[in-house]
This record gives C-alpha cells, structure tokens and sequence, in this order.
C-alpha cells in the first residue's frame, strides 16, 4: 500500500489538546505542512502564546519558547537578533494575546519591521479562561463578560487588527483569511506559504490572521460555530490581502 | 589602566568586557547612559540593542535572547523595575541567564530621580509573583559595580538564574576612577551556547528544545520549585558575598549597603577619633543575605548595638533583626524621599541618639 497523505513530521505525536470544531489543529497543522513544503523545519523557532494555544509547544516539531501573556512579538524580536537569519521565527497568537494584553509588542514589532511571521488567531472570544469577551468579539455578541451582548457604548469597540496594521511602514505582508470549509482552508495555507517566503526573502513582518470557530464558547456544535465565522465573523472581518509590499515592489 | 568614569557608562562598558551582546531598554532617569552607551557600542562588538516600547517589552526582549543562549541584559530605575517584574518572574521560571540593573530612585509611585534604596523588599523577596529569588548585588562604588557585572553575567550562567545588580542614582551620576577588566574571549562563550542542551537556538537535530515556565500539574509545579529552592541553597552556600569594617573591636555596628556604606565608613573614621569604636557590615550580596555574618557579630561579647543604616523607611532592617535575633539592639536610621545622609547625621545619631 502507498502512502500518499501523511501527518507532517513537523508535528508532534503528542495529541492536542483542542476542542472538537476549534480551528488550531487545521492551523498547526498548514504552519507544519507550508514549513516542510519551504524546506524550512529545521531550525525553525516558534514562540507559543498564553491562551488556549499555550500548549503549542507541545505540538511543533522545533525549538519552542512559551512566552508570557502577549509578549511574543518582543521576545521573538530578540531572538531574530541572536540567531542565524535563516531561521524561520513565528509567533502563534490568540486574540487576547495579540490584540488585547499584547497590543503594544504587536503594534511595535511591526513598527520595527522584524522579520519575523505572526500568525493570529481571531475567534472573537476568550478561549482558555471561559467565554470573556475580546478585543475582537463582535457587536451584540454575548460572552461571560458582556452577557446581554457587546453594546459598544458600554463594552467599548472590536479591533480590526489587519487593517490597522496596514497603516504602517514596517510589516510587508498582512492577509486575513479563514478556515471554515476547504476552500478557505486551502486559501489560508498558500497566505501561509506566502508570510513564510517574505519571512524568507528577509522583507519584513508577515501577519496572518486567521478567523477562527470556539465551539465551546460560543454553545455551538462544531458545525455551528463554522457557520458562525462565515456568516457572522466573515463579514464583520472581511477577508483579504491588506498590505503586500512584495507587489509594490513589481 | 584608571580611567575616569561616569558610573553608568563604566557599568555599560564593563558589560559589554563581561561578553553581554544584547541589551533592551527603555529610558527612565537616572540611568539613562547605560542604553545610550550600549546603543552605539554594542553594535561594534557584534551585539544589538532595541529601545524597546516599554519595559515590560525590554525584559521579554532579554528573556527571548537568553532562551536563544545569548548574554543579555536590561537597566532601568525603580518604576521601571516594577514594570519588568512580570518577565523577570518568568525569566527566573523558565531559568535563564540575565543581568538586571536597577539604579534606584525614590517611590512609591513616580517618586523622583534622586537616589534611594526603596526598592530592597522588591529586589531580594521576590518582587513579581510566585516563589522564586534574583541573585542580588550592592556595589558601593564605581569600581565595585564594574567587577560585579563582569563577573554577574558568569554567575547567572552557572546557576541559570537571573542577577539583578542594584546601585542608586548616585552611583549610577557620579565620576569615580575605574578600570574596565579586560574584554572577555566570546567565540567560545557563544559557540557553547549554541550547541547548549537547553538554549532554543533553532536546532536542527530532531530535538526540540523548549523555553517555559507553565507547569499545570501541582506535583510538576511543586518538585520544580523545591528544585529551585534546592539551587538557591547552593548560591547562598557559594555566593555570599559581605565586607566587614573596622570590626574587630567594633561596639556599634552600622549595617548598611551600597552608597549608604560609604557614608558609614566617614561616620566611623570621625566616631572613632572621637573615642567611639563603630564598624560596618556591609552586605555586597543583598540575596543571598549574609545572615551568618551578622549573628556571628551579634554573638560577640564587644558589639553592644546594630544600627541598621538606609535610603528607605526601614527595609533591610528586618533581615538583620531576623539575624540578631533579639540577641543585641537593632536601630534604624533612614532618609527617604531621595535625600541623603551625611556623616555629620550618623556621628549625631550615635551620640545623641537622634
């Protein structure tokens, strides 16, 4: 018998720990897959976030460093300066994480150009901690903090980070894209592809952010809670190519 | 050779001698020379420097450079400090080598710019959450602080502990004579680095390493700290580091540390002349303490009372009670606020007792 699909090596065998309908694992594994396309696992470092992906380091085949609440950016920042420039340095981070307490090592990593590869994963609600609101839940969505809805004039408004981000000189590449059917998935696999060969080619921040499902969170069955992004998520965060300086260049 | 030094550039050249490569700061008065020194002279070494967004950010920079098996460093001053607890908490968690320097001023809160030692609580009981320690150094002059750091970053490599070295603003202000030990052969130092066991350097051998300090289970949790514990007991036993002054017949023991040491010794030079025998004890390790030092003195039929001597309220007194132990009298003088004490202020105090 031949095989012709098989778990990438850049994966652990370590089973994770995610939910069922939650969209880590189809993250982890295009991260894992696009690394191993490049010719880029060896010597990849990865820079895990606090929230439900803290255990990310459990799960990458590579040298991982778990960073305190937000502050990968910054310590993936430093390591670019210490290690060889081929490596690869990602950082894998949760709404909270990136959006919220880490805003500031965000906005300033990218200030600064590293080259380095954020990937940021919006689900529009507190995993780990039980269903708070984030920086991102959206307008009239309950979470365990705002439990008739987030009423903006009271709960203050979701960020649209991308575009933000956008706005400045430093990053060369920032794409949101989404993972709730196969199209999509395949879609945020080559804008994966394409954060890692900017990070390669030595251009600067490449920013990826993922909308991404909470089943638990949201009391949805998985299904449910993919609907949600495409009907709900989606449009609140549109999909798409936000900054690309490698075009600018052509 | 001697050279003339404002403190805060001898630290930072001295740093860079000791083979530190990487330093992440963010300006606060009164150390500011040590970023701006280090900003242009490390990139002639080889190293890098990032003025980080804040401090909070600076001390994740050196946490990162450390998991990456680099020598690095961050300074600040006291509501800078405060800042970094968080990192430094983790950065003693997940054991990495670092230097810290804290050139104090006064608090609480934005406080001012003038020197102080308002921050010993929170540089030797821990200062951000949980059970951990910072290997803790007091220079009292230029020099001292320049052969501290050389050494520090040594130190905190052997123990893969975090060192923090605390000075005041005078230190860190002042022009003294010192000279800067020789630079340090680092090819190898960072050759060893990089085929470390432990150092997150991007491996290429199947072996992923891994920097943390998440430990969910309680037993995990617990046996590493007992383990760190286990590691503190082993600096205490090596480390300690205390100089005693005019001790041998000493009746009144001054115990004070750093800049305030100083202002001791001249106490003591006119005390003495004036037919009172007073000496020091001088802690140059503030964590470890040099516990045994004191109960050894407090033991001594000579030493009638300690007088506990600081740029604070009253905050390295209580290690030195728990020292003597109710054995002899222990005082307390202090300034606070970022005033000083001047010779003449002690020489009163023991004579007059106030």
């Amino acid at each position: 018998m031949k095989i012709i699909a098989d778990k990438p090596k850049m994966l652990t065998e370590t089973p994770t720990h995610y939910c069922p309908g939650c969209t880590h694992g189809i993250v982890h594994r295009l991260i894992a897959e696009v690394l191993e396309e490049l010719g880029k696992t060896e010597g990849a470092i990865g820079i895990a976030p606090v929230g439900c992906a803290v255990y990310a380091y459990r799960y990458f085949n590579c040298d991982m460093i778990e960073a305190a609440h937000g502050r990968a950016p910054a310590i993936s920042s430093a390591v670019r300066r210490v290690v060889n420039p081929d490596n690869i340095i990602f950082c894998y981070q949760g709404d909270g994480d990136c959006a919220s307490i880490g805003m500031a090592e965000t906005v300033h990593a990218a200030m600064r150009g590293e080259n380095i590869t954020v990937i940021f994963i919006n689900n529009g609600i507190y995993g780990m901690t039980g269903g708070q609101m984030a920086p991102t839940t959206m307008p009239g969505v309950k979470a365990t903090t705002c439990i008739y809805g987030r009423d903006p004039k009271v709960y203050g408004n979701p960020v649209h980070l991308s575009e933000m981000l956008a706005t400045l000189t430093g990053p060369a590449y920032i794409e949101r894209v989404a993972c709730y059917d196969v199209p999509h998935v395949k879609k945020a696999k080559a804008a994966l592809k394409k954060a890692f060969t900017v990070q390669m080619e030595k251009k600067g921040l490449s920013f990826i952010e993922v909308l991404a499902s909470c089943p638990t969170n949201f009391h949805m069955t998985p299904i449910e809670a993919m609907e949600f992004v495409k009907t709900q998520a989606e449009p609140f965060y549109p999909l798409g190519v936000f900054k690309d300086i490698t075009k600018e260049e052509n | 050779m001697k050279k003339l030094w404002k403190g805060n550039e001898a630290i930072a050249e001295a740093a860079v001698a000791a083979g530190c490569r990487y330093f992440f700061g963010y300006p606060i008065t009164p150390q500011n020379e040590i970023p701006e020194y280090l900003s242009w002279r490390l990139f002639e070494v080889g190293g890098a420097f990032i003025q980080a967004e804040s401090e909070l950010s600076a001390i994740n920079m050196v946490y990162g450079a450390a998991s990456a098996g680099a020598r690095a460093m961050t300074s600040s001053s006291s509501p800078g400090i405060s800042l970094k607890q968080e990192g430094i908490s983790y950065i003693a968690a997940a054991e990495l080598p670092c230097v810290i320097v804290n050139m104090m001023r006064s608090g609480p809160g934005l406080g001012g710019i003038q020197a102080s030692q308002g921050d010993y609580f929170q540089a030797t009981k821990g200062g951000g959450h949980g059970d951990y320690h910072c290997i803790v150094y007091a220079p009292s002059t230029v020099q001292e602080f320049v052969d501290i750091i050389y050494n520090a970053f040594d130190v905190a490599d052997e123990y893969r502990n975090p060192v923090m070295i605390i000075g005041d603003g005078m230190l860190g202000q002042m022009m003294e004579p010192a000279e800067i030990p020789p630079m340090k052969d680092t090819s190898k130092m960072f050759e060893k680095y990089h085929k470390d066991e432990w150092a997150t350097c991007g491996h290429s051998d199947g072996k992923p390493r891994i920097i943390n300090s998440l430990r969910i289970e309680p037993d995990e949790n617990e046996e590493f700290t007992l383990r760190l514990y286990k590691k503190y007991e082993e600096i205490a036993k090596k480390e300690t580091k205390v100089e005693e002054y005019r001790m041998d017949d000493a009746e009144i023991v001054f115990v004070a540390y750093g800049s305030v040491a100083r202002i001791c010794k001249a106490a003591i030079v006119e005390l003495r002349e004036q037919g009172i025998k007073a000496g020091l004890i001088r802690p140059i390790t503030l964590y470890p303490y040099p516990t045994a030092t004191i109960e050894k003195a407090a033991k001594s039929d000579k030493v009638k009372k300690f007088v506990t001597v600081e740029m604070s309220m009253g905050q390295m007194v209580e290690d030195v009670r728990l020292a003597v132990n109710g054995k002899k009298p222990v005082e307390f003088y202090g300034r606070c606020g970022g005033n000083v004490m001047m010779p003449a202020d002690l020489v009163k105090y023991i004579k007059e007792g106030k």
